[in-house]
């Protein structure tokens, strides 16, 4: 399987046979802290690709730089192509590459399915002087309002439709961030931490709607901390620690790098990696 | 005491050019707060704008009345894109800050005796209404409304500035409603998940800035128009505050809401006005004379504004389940 995803072994910054996402010298410092120092990152095209470490590893900085809604030190980066570094984030967006937040940012004062319209970027009444001329967007609404009670049926939210997205409980927050980035339809979705504070029952149906995703032709990347749920979904894995790559390969493999073992698990490496507490390992490694 | 009097004041001021001007104004910030969520200290500024570039291109340039008023709107429009280019790119209580300083240092650059030629220095200007009321179809006349009559010019700018009111009430009823309204409620919410839907997040709240600005620049048109004076000293902060209290009175995120405070506002000052002269005269109150009763009005607004932040947050308009979250 590695073969076919990177070119040669797998190694920290490796190159894949198809990447939709290439990263050169990304380095991120707050004040003395040195948050990202990555060297080359490349993420296969149509994959599950995990981003995974410890606490402070620097994977959400990494995230914020790559989606444009923090500035880096040095580096430069292409999507599909096409150089991003110091592109403004709502362009990124547009560009087919959509992120979610570890913090989710459900509009709580909209209803959901207005939530799922702001999806959409091509709306024709989004524009100031054509908001007046309601035969301008309206056939375009209609269709955006159906693509996205399709989205809701398959997240389960369609009972949901009309109720502020304020009186949704958190999983379902994490649900609908996840049905509003889909509706533009983007190439790359970045999920930051999107299993984090959800239920064990609703996580199940999360990763399924991840795994759909990808049977979609989307390619996705995601940040997590907990290994067992990388194993289980993830076709690569990405670690960081300390700001740098230290390993990646297919997650089976990956697990088994003494690197990774150092890095992450510390003392704990035998015992089952969904159980440990992460923390707490992160912290008998330093 | 009487009562019908005490009516027929609050009811003059119910439809008052004062009234209307304030409404006007509040208008625009609920463009700006309720439906952008950006916190606007400086609406006053705009108003002076819309004011002083419509007295100004009247008075200094010689321009009919249509070309001030477009004047007016671009003088508070180029003001929007002025402070909000450097500003709206920072967090909302930043925008507060800079926006507050911002309609002060106006104030004093029109007030200052360098500019004196052009706008009147501290005693402002007057008498530029001349081409504007040439309009007024209505025959020269007392117009009678019970206890208070009105001449030609006062109902004509009445008339012009409730229906004013209604069209932009129209005007701001479909920009809300239509995806360039979902758009700006989505800032008002979490502006960072917007940009990270593949909006632009600034110019959006650019174009609310110069949309409610502009709103309010009319509001201030209507304010000078009504005694045709308009002086430095209108648009001091008192005059932000109060267009706050009377949009929080009707609901932030509503369009009846600012018109209907409005109202409630200026009628109840007047009402508790006449009320507490007459029971002032009726000897009542022996610890007040009448000049006081002015002062001690504000202060009772100001308590029954406290019971309504406390009882009904959400103002007389608002919607209960819209605001329950926050808490």
């Amino acid at each position: 399987m590695a073969n076919q995803i990177s070119i040669g072994e797998p190694a920290p910054g490796c190159k894949k046979v198809d990447p939709i996402l290439v990263a050169n010298k990304v380095t991120r410092v707050f004040g003395g802290l040195t948050a990202v120092d990555v060297e080359h990152m490349e993420i296969p095209r149509g994959l599950i690709t995990a981003l995974i470490g410890p606490n402070g590893a620097g994977k959400t900085t990494m995230f914020n730089l790559l989606t444009g809604f923090d500035k880096p030190n040095t580096g430069e980066w292409t999507f599909d192509g096409k150089n991003l570094a110091n592109v403004s984030s709502y362009k990124v967006a547009r560009m087919g590459m959509i992120r979610t937040f570890q913090l989710t940012k459900a509009l709580s004062l909209l209803t959901v399915i207005d939530n799922m319209r702001l999806g959409d970027q091509k709306n024709p009444g989004e524009g100031f002087f054509q908001a007046f001329l309601r035969p301008v967007w309206k056939k375009h609404e209609a269709k955006i309002t159906l693509k996205a009670d399709e989205l809701l049926k398959r997240f389960k939210l369609d009972a949901k439709r009309e109720d502020y997205a304020a009186a949704l409980s958190g999983g379902q927050r994490k649900l609908l961030e996840m049905a509003r980035a889909l509706m533009s339809d983007p190439k790359l979705v970045m999920l930051d931490e999107p299993m984090a504070g959800v239920n064990p029952a609703l996580t199940q149906s999360l990763l399924e709607h991840i795994k759909g995703l990808k049977e979609n032709g989307t390619t996705v990347l995601f940040v997590e901390h907990d290994m067992h749920m990388v194993r289980h979904i993830s076709d690569w894995v990405i670690v960081m620690a300390e700001g740098k790559v230290v390993a990646e390969g297919p997650p089976a493999d990956v697990m088994k790098n003494p690197a990774v073992i150092d890095a992450y698990l510390g003392a704990h490496a035998n015992s089952d990696l969904g159980d440990i507490d992460i923390n707490s390992a992160a912290k008998e490694t330093n | 005491m009487d009562w019908l009097n005490a009516l027929n004041l609050t009811f003059g001021e119910f439809i008052g050019a004062y009234t209307a001007a304030y409404v006007l104004c509040a208008l625009g910030l609920a463009v700006h707060f309720g439906f952008t969520g950006l916190l606007n200290f400086g609406q006053a500024a705009f108003a002076a704008l819309g004011a002083y570039g419509y007295s100004i291109a009247t008075l200094s340039f010689g321009w009919p009345w249509y070309s001030s008023v477009l004047f007016g709107l671009l003088c508070s429009a180029a003001f929007a894109v002025v402070l909000g280019i450097p500003t709206l790119r920072l967090r909302a209580d930043y925008l507060a800050i800079v926006t507050i300083a911002a309609a002060q240092a106006l104030k004093f650059a029109v007030s200052a005796s360098i500019f004196e030629n052009v706008t009147g220095g501290s005693n402002g200007l007057s008498q530029f209404g001349d081409s504007f009321y040439a309009l007024n179809p209505i025959p020269k006349g007392r117009y009678d409304f019970g206890v208070f009559a009105l001449s030609e010019n006062e109902l004509f700018i009445r008339i012009v500035a409730w229906s004013l009111i209604i069209l932009i009430a129209v005007f701001l009823f479909f920009l809300t409603r239509s995806p360039w309204g979902r758009v700006l409620k989505g800032i008002r919410e979490d502006e960072d998940a917007v940009r990270s839907l593949g909006k632009n997040v600034f110019s959006y709240k650019l174009q609310s800035m110069i949309v409610g600005g502009s709103i309010a620049s009319l509001g201030g048109m209507v304010f000078v128009m009504s005694s045709q004076t308009n002086q430095p000293s209108n648009w001091g902060t008192n005059f932000t505050f109060m267009l706050w209290t009377i949009l929080l009175l009707g609901g932030a995120a509503t369009i009846l809401g600012p018109i209907v405070g409005g109202m409630v506002f200026f009628g109840l000052l007047m009402f508790l006005q006449s009320v507490m002269e007459g029971l002032v005269n009726m000897g009542w109150l022996p610890f007040l004379d009448i000049a006081q009763v002015g002062q001690i009005r504000f202060l009772l607004v100001g308590v029954a504004l406290m019971l309504l932040v406390i009882f009904r947050p959400q103002g007389i308009f608002g919607n209960k389940k819209e605001l329950q979250f926050n808490g």
